[in-house]
């Protein structure tokens, strides 16, 4: 039989440069690979030699979209290796500031990258069109997401106040007054987000994932907490190389990291939502109950869902962390200088980032190393894709194609954080 | 709307925060759509146009064979360029490589080396084609991006400052951190733009605008000197972000020992 080639040269509304090939043969999807070929940028290697103080800034850049989530898996693996940790007000301000991380690059994605595949627009600015309310409303509500950053990061790409330690600067109380009147809307807003999208069209697909997220005593998960999974996973950061390990193939220029024992499983919102939805409020509980998600949730189409109902939990827990908020003697605690081995894992929009630091006793890296989520993803979105392309084989290639798009963005990818583009080849034998 | 100019938005390395500042713009972004035709911004729309292209964005620095080649096509369609960012400007943070072995880079990260195709030098996009406005940044500023725009659309010269962050400062009445608090600040020599936010928040500059016009690097070295900073302080602060930009890396150079 004749290889037919089908190719979808950029896949767009992602972060970063990747493509898609699907190789069929007697109508089953022999292999779906995700190719990334965003070009390395070697922050492992040139993070060797700098102080510890210049890691929060430097890592930063890995990501023009969730610089917080590499400046919050940096401060706790490099506190963890110094052997300290920052007292409750300085945790509640590093939370309050991930709450601003979530709602703004969620926004983000919701609105601006993935609702115009649901509702059949190629771009937000079409969409804007004939759904020009919700757009605005959106981009309100991601401005919130991004005061946040910039009351306390003094930016909102890049933030500049994120130290080993706390902050240097802490946040003033007309600073935080004028937040509260900011988030109060944007909670509203938020839960109209929510009622919007769950009038979205599902397409129909379930997979029995391995959902791997952060688990906190009582907290839904952000800095903090035990690494788990539904399928009994239950380890500390610092026994991360146990369980998982990352493998380098020929068409990625990101590394695949994968279950030692199991292969691939899910991080980000679907995960998280799965693993923790006893330690959301019960306002938000019941919001998502009304949009029509239980306590499970296996759709990853309906990942959209759960990043709304993240983004009303991130505006709630916004608005009470501000109202609990004493300030701190000292925007940041003092730091030894000592050699050590540190691990943390925090909660990245788009799921759980490992980082791991040694340091030398002058204070500089001596090693690092970076798992991002969408590494973690990848051999998923490759399961999902090919499972999905089976299903939509007879369909015509526009609609395969648009829906392997859609697959793709339920992980909301960020390719240059995993290394950027998605071109999708499909042969067909 | 036909003759609406065309605005084309391009990534090579790159973290994406500076495209991201075009969707950052909440407020102003569905009245810049309606100024301009979006013909290609892959991260917005997966509607794309032909060229040529009236004004063309490029963020990111050149690491790769394909990217050398991929820059001149994007010159070829494009009736003005300009680049955005530090990566785009002086090659990026990635551009630390020029001054390591980049084998031995490649090979701290992959554990196989063979499969990565990258070259030896991360360099700006003005080392390979003629560009007609470099905004510097990292990210640049929302708000300087709108203006430089704005500029190219009337057809003028872009209102951009290249003064140094200091006048900021002083702007904003923030004390200076490097005389009254002995605080190593890369102010003096780095380009507004930003806003000064650093002093502002208590700490010294980092240097992420890049040289500001005339920068007298070894002046304020020296007073890095006065401070208590070792040479290896004064190379790793010259190079970061900007460390490709020619005043930045002459500097680090001296200090390089």
């Amino acid at each position: 039989m004749p290889v037919r080639k089908l190719t979808l040269e950029q896949l767009a509304r992602v972060e970063g440069e990747g493509s898609l090939e699907l190789s069929l043969q007697d109508g089953k999807v022999e292999t779906a690979r995700l190719k990334i070929f965003e070009p390395p940028r070697f922050f492992e290697a040139l993070l060797r030699g700098r102080a510890f103080s210049e890691v929060p800034d430097i890592v930063a850049r890995i990501c023009g979209i969730c610089p917080v989530a590499y400046q919050m898996s940096a401060v706790h693996a490099l506190e963890h290796a110094l052997g300290v940790s920052v007292g409750a007000p300085l945790r509640l301000l590093r939370r309050l500031l991930y709450c601003g991380e979530w709602i703004e690059s969620h926004v983000l994605h919701i609105v601006m990258l993935h609702a115009p595949d649901f509702l059949g627009y190629p771009d937000v600015i079409a969409m804007a069109r004939e759904h020009g309310a919700e757009v605005r409303r959106g981009l309100a509500l991601k401005r919130a997401g991004n005061e946040i950053l910039r009351v306390l990061g003094g930016r909102e790409i890049h933030p500049v106040n994120v130290r080993v330690g706390g902050f240097y600067r802490l946040p003033t109380p007309s600073e935080l007054g004028a937040l509260r009147r900011t988030l109060e809307p944007a909670r509203e807003a938020a839960i109209a987000l929510l009622r919007w999208v769950a009038r979205f069209p599902m397409p129909d697909y379930e997979r029995d994932y391995e959902f791997v997220s952060l688990r906190h005593p009582s907290e839904y998960p952000m800095n903090e907490g035990q690494l788990v999974s539904n399928r009994g996973l239950s380890l500390a950061a610092e026994e991360f190389d146990s369980e998982f390990e990352e493998s380098h193939l020929p068409h990625s220029t990101a590394l695949y990291c994968a279950l030692r024992r199991r292969g691939s499983y899910l991080v980000g919102p679907l995960a998280r939502y799965n693993l923790n939805f006893d330690r959301l409020p019960a306002s938000v509980q019941s919001l998502a109950r009304e949009a029509g998600l239980g306590p499970a949730c296996r759709n990853p189409f309906r990942s959209i869902l759960v990043r709304a109902v993240e983004v009303v939990f991130a505006c709630e827990e916004a608005l009470r962390l501000l109202a609990a908020y004493e300030p701190p003697e000292a925007p940041s605690i003092p730091l030894p200088r000592a050699a050590g081995e540190g691990h943390a894992c925090t909660e990245a929009p788009r799921g759980m980032l490992y980082h791991h630091y040694r340091l030398a006793a002058d204070g500089t890296i001596q090693e690092a190393r970076i798992v991002p989520p969408t590494s973690q993803n990848q051999a998923s979105i490759e399961e999902d894709l090919r499972l999905l392309a089976e299903s939509l084989l007879a369909e015509p290639e526009e609609t395969l194609r648009e829906r392997c798009e859609q697959a793709i963005r339920n992980y909301d990818p960020c390719i240059s954080c995993s290394t950027h583009f998605l071109r999708l080849v499909i042969r067909r034998s | 709307m036909p003759d609406r100019p065309r605005l084309a938005v391009w990534k090579f390395a790159s973290c994406d925060g500076c495209q991201l500042s075009l969707l950052d713009c909440e407020e102003e972004l569905l009245s810049l759509a309606g100024a301009v035709e979006i013909a290609y911004f892959l991260e917005a729309s997966r509607k794309t146009l032909p060229g040529p292209y009236d004004l063309s964005l490029v963020e990111g620095s050149i690491t790769t064979p394909e990217d050398a080649e991929r820059i001149q096509e994007v010159r070829r369609l494009s009736k003005r360029l300009v680049t955005i960012g530090a990566c785009a400007t002086a090659g990026g943070i990635q551009a630390l490589r020029n001054f390591a072995r980049i084998e031995e880079f490649v090979s701290a990260v992959y554990a196989s080396p063979e499969y990565i195709r990258t070259l030896e030098r991360s360099t700006p996009i003005a080392a390979h084609v003629p560009v007609d406005f470099e905004l510097q940044g990292c990210p640049v500023n929302r708000l300087q991006l709108l203006e430089v725009i704005s500029a190219f659309l009337a057809g003028r010269t872009p209102a951009i400052a290249r003064h140094s962050v200091c006048v900021e400062c002083k702007r904003a009445g923030t004390p200076c951190v490097l005389v009254a608090r002995g605080t190593p600040c890369l102010g003096p020599v780095t380009q507004a733009g930003c806003g000064a936010i650093c002093p502002g928040y208590a700490r010294g500059c980092y240097g992420c605008y890049g040289p500001m016009e005339t920068p007298n690097t070894p002046s304020l070295a020296r007073g890095w000197q006065a401070l208590g900073s070792s040479d290896r302080d004064l190379l790793r602060a010259f190079r970061t972000f900007n460390a490709g930009a020619e005043p930045f890396r002459r500097e680090s150079e001296a200090h390089a020992g």
